[in-house]
């Protein structure tokens, strides 16, 4: 086997996705620029583990208290906050364990890969610092299967980590240890939801557990009290520790200060990971920006852009001047998510859009809800004789009524000007377990809300056929039938 | 918990119970009780597929959709995963329910095919009731359903129909949490989810059938009953089934007058709706051509046809002569296999004719005297907090005993300490499983329960005994002096008797046991090879084939002038007999059953007896007829009466209506005493094997063999020994070997099994092809068979 070797890319990556040259603050993106980013060796040539030191040097409840007050927000799509989450863990209780996901499927989402591919010894580090912080006994490390390299490199590191005692028994001569357990999924969109990863940690299938009663931080890993947090979630620890709250809070606004990784795909000149300043970075900074992206690609009019993940409901040039900041996405009738933007320009075929976003959807159904088993593959199946050129008119009528057997009440969308449109707030209401489900439906809703005309352009009208009498005349038996 | 009546003025605060409304209503509900269980006990039924009271709930099916009231308005909960809190509202009508709950079965709908015509659960489906009566009506779905290979046989037994699944989890989750035999699982996903087995590893489980009955769709079928009939069509009664001794409620249903179909009932102090497959299966036997339909009387061509009253004259002509050589000259064997009325009926004649000779055991069992012991009922051994195991496999002799025990050691938090020849089926669930070599058991549980950590776990709390024959080649001393140790560690240990003749727990009690010191059905059979015996009467009874000695049986055949059988097949034993006379089968009879843990509920009749058979009861009363005896019996209630009013331990169950359902306890005094006892050990030649004989639950027994789904997974003989051992024998897998003791020996093929501990071989009981009772010997204490390659 060929080992993947730094060596083999340039020396300076100046040109890789996720690196932009400039001055804005790097939280977790700092070691990026250099090719050997993911060896020990450049990790410790770059405040490497110190943060660490910093935490271990203190007692456990001041380093969760330093999270709390710094309002780490959850990266992996709900954006609750870390601290407090660590805080949900009933007292007195042995084992807790400590799940970090990092099974990143979310269609446009590619944050997580790169901050384990360029700097696994950051996330290592910062499994620990919230080991450390939050009382945590055992870490496992959940890699999704397809992430060949992220495995690789992130295997290489927690060797080195082990080798040079940060990780294990006594770690750095302290009397805080702690093991990390690596595992790689087996392919599952719904692996990525907690409760689904836990099962499939713990060697089921992977199925959403219903909360309650399986909140994991009381009822997780095998039972035990579980925190599971996103992977950029934790590589911000390190960070933290190393700078303190009040250089953390400075970046950022105080509801969702520091940064966040963006992973931008789609019709933009500049495709790639970014990290922004969370709160105050717009949309249209991110997409029209010299900086990120540098707008659409052949300077086209932008149609419309899913703001956080393909499950995120659509916006249009109407809301690129909303910040990344939940407080106001969510009334404005989508979500932040996963941190994943999809741009689409006014080329895009928007019926084979929502098709391609809701046939994963519907491929990466678990089965348990019925809503989601037999909805999403039904929506899927309207929707592709919609593109195919054989749906009529009442197919997009059923479309929606599909989608509210899923999502029963409002489902939210974007305000839009043009069409006279008014936002209906996130979030939606659900009969099933996980957002699977009404994943499948929300580029459909969007799709069909702010663009009908495109779909109505495409189906045919049903014509009521007038009924004509049938002849009477006697009918002649051919010989032989009876 | 008490419920108390919420319109009652005197309300007792009872910290469990939790008040809530279910649209509108006051409802009292339990701490921690789920919304959907709280609203089963009001007239607001929820709509539900995958919840079962009876497993864990998944909330998959999302049928069961509510409203519960929160600070934020509204918010749509699965009730099947809600439980209920303090003061909650629960709404199960609203419009937004009522249109999520339309959603999710016209959903379940989308895929499901609407050939309820050609389905055997038409008729009784849930899912086609709940479309009607919580369904939008039509449907929308004009796509092309799903397709699948159908159906797919999953089992011998167990058909799959997967365009039918609509995913429930209900099978699997049996499958895993109560069978403990997770051999089906969803594979795929999506909407290409299907439940599946393993490649090359059928869903072999002995509780198949409970999937079958708790199918809320016709996915799951039995061979049995498919196209057999339709459920309009089915009359049922419900029934107590006595193929073991564990007592299972079951409702027989028939149509034409032919039995298709056995369901289990869920009743809360034995087996919770399961039932086993050979339980519920073999009812085919019952339907079998092979049936007695008329009585036979020996003639020079062999058994022929007679009338009833040829026969009875015969049998009783056959009787006095016997009798006039003296009461002991006359032996009955049997009448664990009837009602007990039935054992009754012929416990009177026999004491009227003076025949003190009579045993319902076949010396396979233990002495009547442990029915004396302190004794636990099924639900008191699942509350023990350690259940000793002193007994046969559960999971082979009765299974849904096996059930309850590994449920309470599984979810109960109740410990299993298993003493056990070999690794049983409740040895992975066991907290400690102590082996011993057969014949050694009393030493082993003496120093086991001598150890601290034993010390420690009987003071926990309640300790309860399973008691039976774990090893048919073993004498039954050894087993009760090893009770003599429990006893004298654990003095308030109380017992579950578990001996496995359906209702050999009735038969004793009426007294079809030894009287006045007569001897028990060995001694009976000792005598008669001494040609001391000169009228056998078989009260459904087969010793030819049943007891655990050939050789003894065929000497006291020989020797025994004339055979009286009373019997629903020709078996070995009444091959050759004088007068056999056809009894009505289970089904076929109304009565009452009494199970292992002395719980007295009725069978009822649900088919015609075949032919011209008749009940046991009603037999012994003609037959006491012919012989100038008259019972003052001329119906079944009088005799009931007559034996509620006679036998004690029977006095709780007269007029009592629960024997139709839940049952009544036998009265019972702790009047007996096992103690320590000196116990001499054998020892084992080391170049000897000492063997462990048990029965399996698919043997060569009458109602297996004449059940056409059943008798394909009859077992073949085999010996079994530890893998290592396999090597000093020098064969490999599978190897046909001799296996011998003295001048007697067998061949037969040898395989490893790792629960067999090394130095013992099991050999399982009645199997097929091959006779292991020559090997057995009942007097000897043990046995020590050599096994050798064949030259």
């Amino acid at each position: 086997m060929v080992k993947r070797q730094g060596s083999v890319m340039s020396a300076t990556y100046a040109h890789a996705p996720g690196f932009v040259a400039g001055d804005r603050p790097k939280i977790v993106t700092s070691r990026f620029e250099f090719a050997d980013s993911f060896t020990l060796e450049r990790y410790l040539a770059t405040n490497g583990y110190k943060g660490l030191r910093a935490a271990l040097s203190r007692p456990a409840n001041e380093i969760h208290d330093d999270v709390k007050s710094a309002t780490v927000l959850g990266r992996g799509g709900a954006g609750f906050p870390a601290g407090t989450k660590w805080g949900l863990t009933p007292q007195q209780v042995w084992p807790k364990y400590l799940v970090v996901n990092g099974d990143e499927s979310e269609p446009g989402t590619y944050k997580d890969r790169l901050l384990m591919e360029r700097d696994p010894h950051q996330l290592i580090e910062g499994c620990l610092i919230a080991c450390y912080a939050a009382g945590l006994s055992q870490c496992f490390l959940y890699i999704r299967g397809e992430m060949a390299l992220a495995q690789e490199r992130v295997a290489a590191a927690l060797n080195e980590a082990y080798a040079a005692g940060y990780v294990g028994k006594n770690i750095l001569g302290s009397n805080f240890s702690v093991d990390i357990i690596l595992h790689w999924g087996a392919g599952a969109y719904v692996v990525g939801e907690e409760t689904a990863l836990i099962e499939s940690l713990e060697g089921n299938r992977g199925m959403p557990r219903l909360k309650p009663p399986f909140f994991p931080a009381v009822n997780g890993l095998y039972g035990q009290p579980t925190i599971v947090n996103n992977v950029e979630t934790l590589a911000n620890l390190p960070w933290l520790l190393c700078n303190g709250v009040a250089a953390y809070t400075a970046v950022g606004t105080k509801t969702s200060p520091g940064t966040r990784m963006v992973a931008v795909s789609g019709h933009v000149k500049r495709p790639g990971v970014f990290e922004i300043i969370n709160g105050t970075t717009t949309f249209r900074d991110l997409i029209f920006g010299e900086e990120f992206c540098g707008g659409i690609r052949d300077d086209k009019q932008l149609k419309a852009f899913v703001p956080g993940g393909g499950s995120a409901p659509w916006f249009t040039a109407d809301q690129l001047d909303l910040p990344f900041e939940a407080s106001q996405v969510g009334p404005a009738g989508s979500m932040l998510g996963s941190g994943a933007v999809i741009v689409m320009d006014e080329t895009t075929d928007i019926p084979a859009a929502a098709l391609t976003l809701t046939h994963f959807y519907a491929h990466e159904s678990c089965g348990k809800c019925t809503p989601c088993r037999e909805g999403g593959t039904w929506l899927e199946r309207i929707l592709r004789r919609i593109v195919d050129g054989d749906g009529t008119d009442a197919d997009l009528q059923q479309l929606l009524e599909v989608g509210a057997m899923i999502c029963p009440g409002d489902f939210p969308h974007a305000a839009n000007a043009q069409l006279g449109l008014t936002a209906v707030p996130f979030p939606y209401k659900m009969t099933t377990i996980c957002f699977v489900g009404p994943s499948a439906f929300a580029p459909v809703h969007s799709a069909l809300t702010l663009f009908r005309s495109e779909f109505e352009s495409r189906v045919t009208k049903r014509v009521t056929i007038p009924v004509t009498a049938v002849s009477t005349a006697k009918t002649v038996m051919p010989v032989g039938a009876h | 918990m008490t419920i108390v009546d919420p319109t009652a003025e005197n309300i007792v605060a009872d910290p469990n119970v939790v008040n809530i409304t279910i649209n509108d209503k006051p409802v009292l509900a339990r701490k921690g009780e789920l919304i959907i269980a709280a609203a089963d006990r009001t007239d607001d039924f929820i709509p539900r597929f995958c919840y079962h009271p009876r497993m864990s709930s998944v909330g998959m099916c999302r049928q069961c959709l509510v409203e519960v009231e929160t600070p934020r308005g509204p918010m749509m909960v699965v009730s099947c995963m809600t439980p209920v809190a303090e003061g909650q509202i629960v709404r199960t009508a609203t419009d937004t329910v009522k249109k999520a709950q339309e959603g999710v079965l016209e959903l379940l709908l989308a895929n499901h095919p609407l050939d309820c015509p050609v389905c055997d659960k038409g008729g009784e489906c849930p899912l086609q009731d709940q479309a009607f009566s919580h369904g939008p009506g039509e449907s929308r779905f004009v796509e092309e359903k799903r397709h699948y290979e159908k159906p797919i046989a999953i089992s011998e037994i167990v058909y799959l129909d997967r365009e039918r699944c609509i995913l429930c989890d209900r099978c699997t989750r049996f499958a895993d949490e109560v069978a403990g035999d997770p051999l089906i699982s969803f594979t795929s996903r999506g909407n290409d989810t299907q439940v599946m087995t393993f490649p090359e590893e059928p869903f072999s489980s002995y509780f198949s059938g409970n999937t079958v009955q708790i199918c809320p769709v016709g996915a799951l079928t039995a061979k049995p009953y498919r196209f057999k009939a339709r459920p309009w069509d089915i009359e049922q009664t419900e029934s107590t089934c006595t193929s073991c001794s564990v007592g299972c409620r079951v409702v027989v249903q028939s149509s034409r007058d032919e039995l298709v179909r056995f369901q289990g009932v869920d009743i809360d102090p034995v087996n919770w709706g399961w039932l086993c497959d050979r339980g519920r299966y073999n009812f085919e036997s019952v339907n079998s051509t092979e049936r007695l339909i008329a009585p036979l009387i020996k003639s020079d061509s062999g058994l022929a046809i007679t009338s009833w009253s040829v026969a009875l004259e015969s049998a009783a002509r056959i009787i006095r002569t016997a009798l006039n050589s003296g009461t002991d000259s006359v032996a009955i064997l049997g009448g664990a296999r009837g009602t007990n009325e039935d054992a009754f009926a012929w416990a009177s004649l026999a004491d009227q004719l003076g025949i003190t000779q009579r045993d319902s055991q076949l010396g396979d069992g233990l002495t009547p005297e442990i029915f004396n012991l302190a004794q636990a009922t099924i639900d008191e051994t699942c509350a023990a907090s350690t259940i000793i195991l002193l007994s046969p496999d559960l999971k082979e002799e009765l299974p849904v005993l096996y059930l309850r025990v590994r449920d309470a050691a599984q979810k109960r938090k109740s410990r299993i300490l298993e003493f056990s020849p070999r690794d049983s089926g409740l040895t992975p669930y066991a907290w400690r499983s102590v082996s011993f070599e057969p014949g050694r058991q009393a030493q082993v549980v003496r120093e086991t329960l001598e150890t601290q950590e034993m010390q420690e776990q009987i003071r926990l709390g309640e300790v309860v005994v399973v008691l039976g024959r774990a090893n048919l080649a073993e004498n039954e001393s050894f087993t009760l002096h090893a009770l003599g140790e429990i006893l004298h560690a654990i003095p308030n240990a109380k017992i579950l008797p578990v001996l496995r003749r359906g209702n050999v727990r009735g038969a004793v009690a009426v007294g079809f046991t030894p009287q006045k010191n007569s001897g028990d059905a060995i001694d009976i059979l000792t005598k008669a090879a001494a040609g001391k015996i000169e009228c056998l009467i078989l009260l459904g009874a087969d010793p030819l084939a049943d007891v655990a000695d050939s050789d003894l049986v065929a000497r006291a055949f020989n020797r025994t002038r004339s055979v009286i059988s009373i019997d629903t097949f020709i078996n070995s034993s009444n091959r050759n007999a004088d007068v056999v006379l056809p009894a009505a089968a289970f089904t076929e009879k109304t009565g009452t059953t009494t199970n292992l843990e002395g719980r007295i509920s009725n069978v009822t009749q649900q088919i015609t007896p075949r032919g011209t058979s008749r009940p046991d009861w009603m037999i012994a009363t003609e037959l006491g007829l012919s012989l100038g005896i008259d019972l003052e019996v001329s119906s079944l209630d009088e005799l009931h009466q007559k034996m509620t009013s006679s036998i004690a331990e029977f006095s709780s169950c007269a007029n009592n209506p629960v024997i139709n359902s839940d049952g009544v306890l036998i009265v019972n005094e702790a009047s007996a005493t096992i103690s320590r006892a000196s116990v001499v050990l054998v020892d084992r030649n080391s170049y000897s094997y000492r063997l462990i004989v048990s029965r399996t639950m698919y043997d060569n027994a009458q109602s297996t063999k004449t059940s056409p789904s059943l008798v394909g997974i009859i077992t073949k003989s085999a010996i079994y020994v530890n893998p290592l051992d396999l090597a000093r024998i020098g064969v490999v897998d599978g190897t046909n070997i001799r296996v011998g003791i003295d001048d007697k020996s067998i061949v037969l093929p040898v395989n490893a099994h790792s629960g067999v501990h090394r130095g013992t071989a099991w050999l399982p009981y009645n199997h097929t092809s091959v006779d292991i009772r020559p090997l057995l010997d009942i007097t000897s204490d043990v046995v020590d068979v050599r096994i050798e390659q064949l030259r």
